[in-house]
């Protein structure tokens, strides 16, 4: 019904053969606007409605994560802060702590640990594509769906809280292990999650996802070809979204995902060019897909056991020992550099954030495109400004 | 009704201004009405509540309790703005909406003014709306309120081609502009109506009047000049507590009147669907409340459903799309009409 705009040369209108320019703009988008999802400030040159150029600025939640770490007792304590980097998603954070510090000390974890931290992550997986496609519905103007995405993620922080008794910032998953083993009823109230889901799923793509408005309004917008997104580090639905098939769970495993049987979603251009934005935001719909596969799978077979190692309270890696491990957060690659000096606390830490690196990309696929777009495709990237300014 | 008050107050002035207040009987109670409606449809949509505690039963003083809130509100005026243009926009845009209400036909016996070019009476003074619109994005000194009053006039305008090409399709068939005598055409059983008249030209001209009616009123997924996600409020980003809620009250209005307008060209007006069962003057007033409540009910339900256009795919539906049916459908109903 509707033509499709490609991005157009900025600051010419060729009227009657002749080429007039016109006068650039500069506005800012945030860190208020309702779209920019949390703090972050996109300074914005525009000619009419038409972006020339993007200029993302943050720091506005600075809250120095990595300094705060190095300055703790020990490395225990640390969780809590990795809890509130990706609040969406502290699950998956304090798994990728935990995970580099268990590889720092050579702390292997019972398989019950194992799978209930398979069947946390991927909750939590759900839960912040959850609010990722509720709030890119909103962002292009469809309200209902935020809504209803929601009150299905009520359910998982239900879970959650019956688990651990928090609701947004669980440290849950420790060093060594889990805080508390799986309450009673969680298996059954789990598959009734699972259950309960599926069909969700589909009204979601009834509404939102094949709803012919939001194609157009996503579809060959803020096109990000698979070499840029590589140059640039992108990763998690950004960089499968541009048809990279790259996902950390199963090339660079962790964890037991290799005893799961689930597929790695890559954006095909179904609706467009391939890495748009409807790719970014259909492979985080089948992700949940595939998420749920992977609970149904780990719930059948957990085994009993023990959920915490027995681990010195005091935890001292040798001096000198760092690791950098590598785990697949919802956004994408969320790494964790720790170096020992042989102390109680780590030495140096550094996060390597997949938000803060999938928002360097904007400014490369926000050229040409409306004031609208820089909204939707801004909404695509996912970002959790907690983790951007860590 | 004009020679009863005139016999009452004995001056003339004030008779007008009593008169020209009637429509307001009508217009705050359905604002107040469509606004708790509007929260209790997205609610039900939405797998929620919505109010349920103001007032008792379902929260139905929830926007008495609103206004109350927003009459105390501070009335923000941004220091830099165009302060005459920022305190009359508001009203500008109400006038635009509730001018319409004087040739609107309540009921075969209540019309504010039977006058003979009815239809070209509202499709002119709703443009007021967009004067308004441009006053108050403007004056704000906002970019962004800059940005909605340029996509509300552009939108507006261009939306305005499609409508009037539709309702040329009604008059050419009724062979006048007179709304009453309209709604006279189209007495009888529903079949009468004139949106099952030449099928399928005045019907598929009556979808094109309903879809330009929703960017008229900007309503989504036609609401690009407040599109909250991308202007933060548009045109009235810079309003705050009765300035702001005038222009919702504007918006209500607009919605109900265009309902109307749409009913009472396309369907039967204040006609009974029976025939002249359930007919007469005060049932008359039922029908075509009900008639333009359907419609309002319609808008909403939309609005939560629909995701929102980008302002050059909003031109690319008036212009290539309804503007061209419509033609297709005057020309039609045009040759049918002279043959």
């Amino acid at each position: 019904m509707f033509e499709t705009t490609s991005p157009i040369s900025p600051s010419t209108i060729t009227s009657s053969g002749k080429t007039i320019r016109t006068e650039e703009m500069i506005i800012n988008m945030g860190p208020q606007h309702p779209s920019t999802h949390g703090v972050l400030r996109l300074e914005l040159v525009v000619d009419g409605e038409i972006v020339t150029d993007v200029i993302p600025h943050i720091g506005y939640l600075h809250r120095c994560f990595e300094k705060h770490s190095e300055r703790m007792a020990n490395y225990q304590q640390v969780i809590p802060y990795t809890d509130r980097m990706d609040y969406l998603a502290s699950m998956n954070m304090d798994w990728g702590y935990a995970l580099a510090v268990e590889r720092l000390c050579g702390i292997k974890v019972n398989e019950r640990v194992e799978y209930i931290r398979v069947i946390m992550a991927e909750l939590q997986r759900i839960g912040s594509h959850l609010i990722a496609l509720g709030t890119y519905g909103l962002d292009v103007g469809a309200f209902t769906p935020f809504l209803l995405m929601f009150r299905d993620r009520e359910y998982i922080l239900d879970l959650f809280e019956m688990t651990c008794g928090a609701r947004l910032l669980y440290n849950y998953i420790w060093v060594g292990g889990v805080s508390h083993d799986l309450p009673l009823n969680f298996i059954q109230k789990t598959k009734e999650f699972c259950n309960y889901f599926k069909p969700n799923i589909i009204e979601c793509n009834n509404l939102l996802t094949y709803n012919e408005i939001f194609i157009k309004r996503t579809a060959n917008v803020g096109i990000l070809p698979a070499d840029v997104a590589i140059n640039y580090g992108c990763s998690g639905p950004m960089l499968r979204g541009s048809g990279i098939n790259w996902d950390l769970r199963r090339d660079d495993p962790y964890g037991i995902y290799n005893k799961f049987e689930w597929d790695v979603i890559v954006g095909k251009g179904e609706m467009g060019t391939l890495g748009d934005c409807w790719d970014r935001y259909m492979c985080r719909v089948r992700e949940m897909e595939q998420s749920i596969r992977i609970i149904e799978q780990a719930l059948e077979q957990i085994p009993e056991g023990n959920v915490q190692e027995s681990i010195p309270k005091r935890i001292r890696p040798n001096p000198g020992t760092d690791i950098y491990t590598r785990t697949e957060s919802p956004r994408g690659e969320l790494g964790f550099y720790i170096m020992s000096d042989g102390t109680n606390s780590p030495y140096r830490v550094k996060a390597r954030s997949p938000a803060f690196v999938n928002l360097s990309v904007l400014p490369e696929i926000c050229r040409g495109y409306m004031i609208a777009d820089v909204v939707a495709i801004t909404g695509s990237v996912d970002i959790v400004l907690g983790e951007v300014d860590r | 009704m004009e020679q009863l008050l005139k016999n009452i107050l004995q001056n003339d002035i004030l008779v007008y201004i009593v008169l020209a207040a009637l429509p307001l009987l009508f217009v705050l109670p359905y604002a107040l009405f469509a606004v708790w409606w509007e929260r209790k449809v997205s609610a039900h949509m939405q797998d929620r509540l919505g109010p349920m505690r103001v007032g008792g039963w379902h929260g139905w003083a929830q926007t008495i309790a609103d206004i109350v809130k927003l009459i105390q509100k501070e009335d923000i005026v941004p220091a830099a703005a165009d302060k005459k243009l920022h305190f009359l926009a508001p009203y500008a845009v109400f006038i635009g909406s509730y001018a319409a209400f004087a040739a609107i036909p309540f009921s075969s016996a209540y019309i504010g003014s039977n006058i003979n070019l009815g239809i070209f009476y509202i499709v002119a003074v709703s443009s007021i709306v967009v004067v308004g619109l441009l006053m108050a994005g403007w004056s704000s000194n906002n970019k962004w309120s800059l940005f909605g009053a340029m996509r509300s006039a552009a939108q507006i305008v261009s939306y305005e081609i499609p409508t009037i090409i539709s309702i040329l399709c009604v008059v050419m068939i009724a062979g006048t502009m007179n709304l009453q005598e309209i709604n006279h055409a189209q007495t009888g059983w529903f079949w009468n109506w004139f949106v099952f008249q030449k099928f399928p030209f005045v019907f598929i001209a009556f979808i094109i009047f309903f879809v330009a009616s929703l960017a008229e009123t900007n309503r989504t997924p036609f609401d690009i000049p407040e599109a909250e996600s991308e202007l933060v409020a548009g045109y009235h980003t810079e309003y705050s507590g009765m300035k702001f809620a005038l222009f919702f009250l504007a918006e209500y209005a607009n919605m109900f009147a265009v309902s109307a307008i749409a009913s009472t060209l396309f369907l039967g007006g204040w006609n009974s669907p029976f025939g002249d069962f359930l007919g007469g003057p005060i049932l008359g007033f039922f029908w075509f409340a009900a008639k333009g409540m359907f419609f309002v009910t319609i808008q909403m339900w939309l609005r939560w459903t629909l995701p929102r256009l980008r302002v050059d795919q909003l031109m690319h539906v008036s212009w290539k799309v309804l503007t061209p049916w419509a033609f297709v459908c005057m020309f039609a109903i045009g040759l049918w009409v002279m043959m």
